[in-house]
Order: C-alpha cells, then structure tokens, then sequence
C-alpha cells in the first residue's frame, strides 16, 4: 500500500529534520539544564549564526569560510550576552527570565532588520552540494545527507565532552548541585559562561546549516523554537542524550505524519475533508506525543538529574 | 436705508448658502495604509510604500488640490493586529480613506472595522473570495484580483501545454485554499495528489517534495508567497525535481528573483507563472511606472506594487470627482466604480462586486539586458475575465 522507497525517502527526511532540531536542542537543553536558565533567546543566536554564515559566504564564496566565522562569532556574542544580561537572571524566577529573554529576541530581530534589512538572505551553496543522490533509486540531497553528518559528529562530540573530560564532569556536577559544586572551590559562574557560550555555538552551527535549506530571515528562530521546546521536555531537560533521541523522535513523527496522514485519513474520511483535516492533525501530532511522555514519565525519556 | 438692508441680508442669506452650494474642500486628505513591513513578509510591505511614493510623486501629494498624506501602519502579518492598527487609523488619525492590506485573513479581521466606520476601503492586494462575494460592500474595492483568478489562468496554460497529470502543494490558509479550488476548477488533466501544509511556520517542504516525486506527476503547481518562496524553490532544486517543470503563482516575482538569483537557482529561469500584470507590460502609465521606480528603488517593482500605485491613481480619480470633498461619498463613489484613470493594466471595469473585470498573462522568468532576472509576459490568457464569485455578490451592476 505504502511505497517502500517513498517509506525509505521519507525516513530519511524525518532523521534529518530531527537532526536539526537536535543541533537547536542540544543548546538549549544544557543552558536550561545546568543553568536552570530559561533562554528564548536561544532562537535569536540561531539566526545570527545563519546571518554571520551567509554574509561571508556570499563575500568570499565560500561556504566553509561562512561557518568558520559564524560558530566563533557567535559564541562571542553569546558570552556577551551571558556576562552583560543574563547573570542577572540566575536568581530571579523563571517568568523573569522568560519576559527578559523575550525582549531579547525582539532586539535581535530588530537589530538584524537595521542590520541586513528585511528580506533575509539567500545562502548560494557549491554546485555539489546543491545536488542530489541517488540511492536504490532514490535521490537524496546531498546537503540533507551532510547536515546528518554534522548532527551525529555534533553528538558524539558532545558525549565525550560531557562523559568522558573533566568540563564534562563540572557541567554535570552543576547540573545535579551547583552550590556543592560551589563549595568544592569550583568558578561556578565561569562553567555557565563556558556552557552558555557553547550552547550559543551550537545554536550558531544549527542555524549556518539551516541557512541553504530555509535561507536566513528574520524570526526564523521563533519558528523553530516551539518544536525545539518540545524536543527537550520530551527528552528529558538537561539531557544531551534526551535532547538526541527527542529530536530524531519529532522529526521523524512530524515528517511521517505529513506524508501519510492524508492517505490514512482517506480510509475513512470524504476526500476533502481528509485534505483538510490531515495537515491540522499532523501538526498536532508532536503536541501529542509530549503530553503523553508528560502524563507517563513527567520527567521526560532521559532525565538528566537522576542520573 | 432699505435698500442697504436687503443687500445686507442677500449678503448674509449668500454667505451661510454657500457652504451647501460651494463644494467644502477638505483641507487634508488622510489615507490610512495597512501592509506588512516588519518580520520576512516586510519586504512586500516595503515595495507596497515605495509604489505609494511614485504614486504619490506623480501626482505631486495632491489630489484634485488638496495635500495628501498617508498613513502607513505595519499588521505584524496578523489579523489581530492588522484590525488593532486598522481601528486606530479610523478612529485616531481619522483618515478619510483605507487602503493596502495584504493578506486576506488580516483583510477579513478588519472590514468590519471600516464599513462600521462608514469610510471607504480600497483593497490593494488581499483577493478572498468572501469579500469578492458575501461579504462585498458598496464602500470596499478592489486594485488588485480574486485570488481564484490567477490559478484559474495558470489552470488554462497547464491545458493549453498539454500537461496531464498535477501535483499541488500550497499553504492551509484562506488564500492557499483558493488557489488549489482556482486551478482545479480550470486544470482538466489528473490531480495526482495535494498538500497543504502549515502556514507560514512550515518552510520545510522534504516529505511534500518527495511525494510530488513520487507521484511522477507532469508537472507541479506551487503558491508560496514571501520569504516561503525561496525555501521552497531552494528545497526544489536539491530534491532532484529539476526536470518536473514547475508552475507557480504569487511566487516567483519581482521580490523573490534577485533573492533566487543571489542563490544561484538556475532552476527557477524558465518557469511559469500567471499574473494581471508584469514589469514589462506595455501601456504608458505602466512604463513610467517601472522606469521611475526602478530609478529611485534600484529594482522592479512587484505586481504588490504595482497595485498599491492603482490604489492611490484610483483614489485621485475619485477625490478630483468630488472635487475635493470627501464627504461626497456617492460622488465618490460613482468615480470609483467607473476606473477611469491611469491603471498601470490599461483599462478595465468593476465588475457588481468592486472587483476588476480584466485581462491575465503568462509570465515566464528570464534575464534581462542587463542579467537581472525578470519576468516577461509570454501571452495573454484572459480577456475581460470575471471572478466566479461575482453572483454571490447582492450588489448589482448599474453603472
């Protein structure tokens, strides 16, 4: 009934959509965790990293150049903003954080629009990886196959650091009990500069990848910014490994549930009606799925702080 | 003695007859202009206000004497807001006339506004079928089309090229929804599969594209308007769909081209797309138009543009009929109905419903003299064509 290859294909797109999120989440999912920071704002790193990496991509036609500048860029100016904004937030309730991260990202987009006005930007990509493949018959774009690449590279990058070395073994400590971590003589606040200015990286890195396919505009991060939310309250907040599995768990459900939802309506739905309603439930589908990980395991698939 | 008294009193009896007899001319005409111009969609706003600027350049900010001022206000790309900012041209600036709105559900959250309030509306962009039909109003018209025309139009041409099979991907949103019934009530051919998809968060299109694929359709019919139009075509190329010709309308304009130029998408030059109106269509008004704001902006204006400029020449018409009086509202609204002015399509006429009985092209994107990508009319697919929403209209044509 299914096509397999379109089965196949559309797997594929569901892995790779997950991986993007996973770049977005792994982020946000360690300032939240560690820093007990609520930071809408992460959306807003994620555009400028898009916007940095097109800029110079489009100066020097390169789009190796464009990365190069934007991840470094980036996480400069998350650093900025972590020692100039956000530590003044560490003590203050959630809803604090939330209102003055929310300002942030109407600054941002603000700030891009008198920037680079507001069109956004198209990202040209090297005629190779603007290309597709093809595998068994189906063709798969080949930047789609990299972005995957990068996510697992990202992933396992993010394991040993936080697994295997010593940063990793502080960040965790934070995570479980900051003030004994505190007491034990450790910089706490230089570990959360260091995760912020990391997340604020892997923010960058999402957004220079998600430049080619969506190209670089304003509010780009509040877009994606919902389903990334979800992501990690379905993995579990604070978790890498969650913020992993979550992702590729939504990208796969989301993509599925637009290619197959329509069909599957139609068994039993009139024609129009199933065209209609298909895309509405295949947008809540995701909503779902998080309220049933909330009512069975409110504290996500992988919860960070127990261990 | 007595003679001085009734020259006085005819004097005095003239005086305070003239204001009914003299036409009071408005000191200032305001026109409130609700578009986008914030967030990825403000770049259609920012081509609406610059063809508001040549419009107003070319009648020296006066209509029929008076200075002119407009008002623009930004609707966030939101119904709420656009009826917020709507009531707060009505009601606070107190413009005399409304007029932009490009969205048809910001259009459809803020008519009530302005027929409450007793003023006219003159739609630049925003085609829905409801105010084409139920919802039309003998204060609201339009420079612009009903939605459902240009996909009918585009409908025609897939017939004419021979295209049998179809594959269809457009937003789930007022809009999106007509422009699928519009190429379907034309399209003759087999509609392989459909997918709306959501609107407008959703600019990832890889498990439409690859059921478009797989479907092994003719060709694809797409309607993504702003910043959507470029993920799309992005996403298109890298899909391996090169050789599916696609067919696209309120997509591929004067604002995506050097967006998709700039991105080196070579797919996109010899695609097709309907329109009442293109950057090269050749009347008089039309050529000053393009050149004067290619001039000032550096760039082709956009069919948004070049409504927004219709906007303000029809307006002028109304406002040198009533002679400056805009409380003249029949008189006004006698000019409107008969579009006799300068329209950058030539001339047309109101249909029963205030919207435009006129001719549509085929466009088709090429480079022009100087490398720019452009789009240039190939031929006319309409003429006269009439919005089939025209009989739900309760207005009836007496002009």
């Amino acid at each position: 009934m299914v096509d397999p290859h379109l089965l196949f294909e559309q797997l594929f797109n569901g892995i790779q959509y997950g991986i993007l999120l996973f770049l977005l989440a792994a982020g946000l999912t360690l300032v939240f965790g560690i820093m007990d920071l609520m930071n809408l704002a992460h959306g807003s790193l994620y555009m400028l990293g898009a916007y940095i990496a097109a800029t110079v991509t489009l100066a020097a036609d390169s789009f190796l150049l464009g990365i190069a500048v934007a991840l470094p860029a980036t996480l400069f100016v998350g650093i900025l903003l972590e020692v100039i904004v956000l530590r003044k937030l560490y003590d203050r309730g959630h809803l604090d954080q939330v209102l003055a991260t929310f300002g942030m990202i109407l600054f941002f987009n603000e700030l891009v629009r008198l920037i680079w006005g507001p069109a956004g930007i198209e990202v040209p990509l090297p005629v190779v990886l603007n290309a597709s493949l093809t595998l068994f018959d189906i063709p798969l774009p080949v930047y789609r196959i990299l972005v995957i690449g990068v996510g697992l590279a990202v992933a396992a990058f993010l394991y040993v650091l936080v697994v295997k070395t010593k940063v990793g073994m502080l960040i965790r400590a934070g995570a479980s009990n900051r003030e004994m971590v505190g007491a034990l003589g450790i910089d706490i606040k230089k570990v959360f500069t260091l995760v912020f200015g990391l997340g604020a990286a892997l923010a960058a890195l999402a957004g220079v990848m998600a430049g080619p396919i969506f190209a670089a505009t304003i509010g780009m991060g509040e877009n994606i910014l919902i389903q990334v939310l979800v992501v990690i309250v379905i993995g579990g907040i604070g978790s890498i490994r969650g913020a992993f599995v979550g992702a590729l768990l939504i990208g796969v459900i989301e993509i599925l549930g637009r290619s197959f939802l329509d069909d599957l309506f139609k068994l039993f739905l009139p024609v129009n009606a199933a065209e209609t309603a298909a895309p509405a439930a295949a947008s809540m589908l995701i909503y779902i799925l998080m309220a049933g990980v909330l009512f069975f395991r409110p504290q996500g698939l992988f919860p960070a702080r127990s261990g | 003695m007595k003679k001085t008294f009734i020259l006085g009193a005819s004097a005095l009896a003239l005086t305070l007859a003239a204001p009914q007899a003299i036409a009071q001319k408005a000191k200032e005409i305001k026109i409130g202009f609700v578009t986008t111009l914030s967030g990825g969609a403000g770049v259609i706003g920012k081509d609406m206000r610059n063809s508001v600027q040549i419009a107003l350049d070319h009648l020296g900010n006066k209509m029929g004497g008076v200075p002119v001022k407009v008002l623009f206000e930004d609707d966030h790309f939101k119904p709420e807001v656009g009826k917020q900012k709507t009531e707060k041209l009505l009601h606070k600036d107190k413009v005399d006339i409304m007029s932009g709105f490009i969205w048809s559900h910001v259009v459809l959250a803020s008519r009530n506004s302005v027929v409450k309030a007793g003023r006219f509306l003159i739609i630049s962009n925003a085609g829905t079928s409801k105010i084409a039909g139920r919802l039309c109003h003998k204060n609201i018209f339009s420079t612009s089309w009903q939605n459902d025309q240009v996909p009918m139009a585009m409908g025609e041409v897939l017939n004419k090229r021979g295209v049998k099979s179809l594959y269809i991907v457009a937003p789930n949103y007022a809009a999106g929804r007509d422009m699928v019934a519009g190429v379907e009530r034309t399209f003759k051919g087999k509609i392989l599969g459909k997918d709306l998809t959501k609107w407008p968060t959703q600019l990832d299109f890889s498990a439409e594209l690859a059921k478009a694929r797989a479907s092994k359709a003719d060709g694809v019919f797409i309607f993504y308007p702003g910043r959507a139009t470029n993920a799309f075509m992005r996403q298109y190329a890298q899909a391996g769909l090169t050789k599916t010709p696609l067919y696209s309308v309120f997509s591929v304009d004067s604002l995506s081209l050097p967006k998709l130029q700039q991105a080196k998408l070579t797919n996109v030059l010899g695609t097709f797309s309907t329109q009442f109106w293109a950057p090269d269509l050749d009347t008089p008004v039309n050529k000053k138009f393009v050149a004067d704001y290619r001039k000032k902006f550096g760039s082709y204006p956009s069919h948004y543009g070049a409504q927004s400029y219709d906007s303000i020449m029809l307006i002028d018409s109304a406002v040198r009929a009533a002679g400056g009086d805009l409380k003249k509202m029949d008189t006004m609204r006698a000019a409107f109905r008969k579009a006799d002015y300068g329209s950058v399509r030539g001339k047309y006429v109101y249909g029963n419903n205030h919207f435009p009985t006129q001719d549509f092209y085929l466009r088709k994107v090429v480079a022009d003299a100087d490398g720019k990508w452009t789009t240039k009319i190939e031929q006319k697919v309409y003429s006269n064509h009439q919005d089939v929403y025209a009989s739900k209209c309760k207005m009836k044509k007496t002009w």
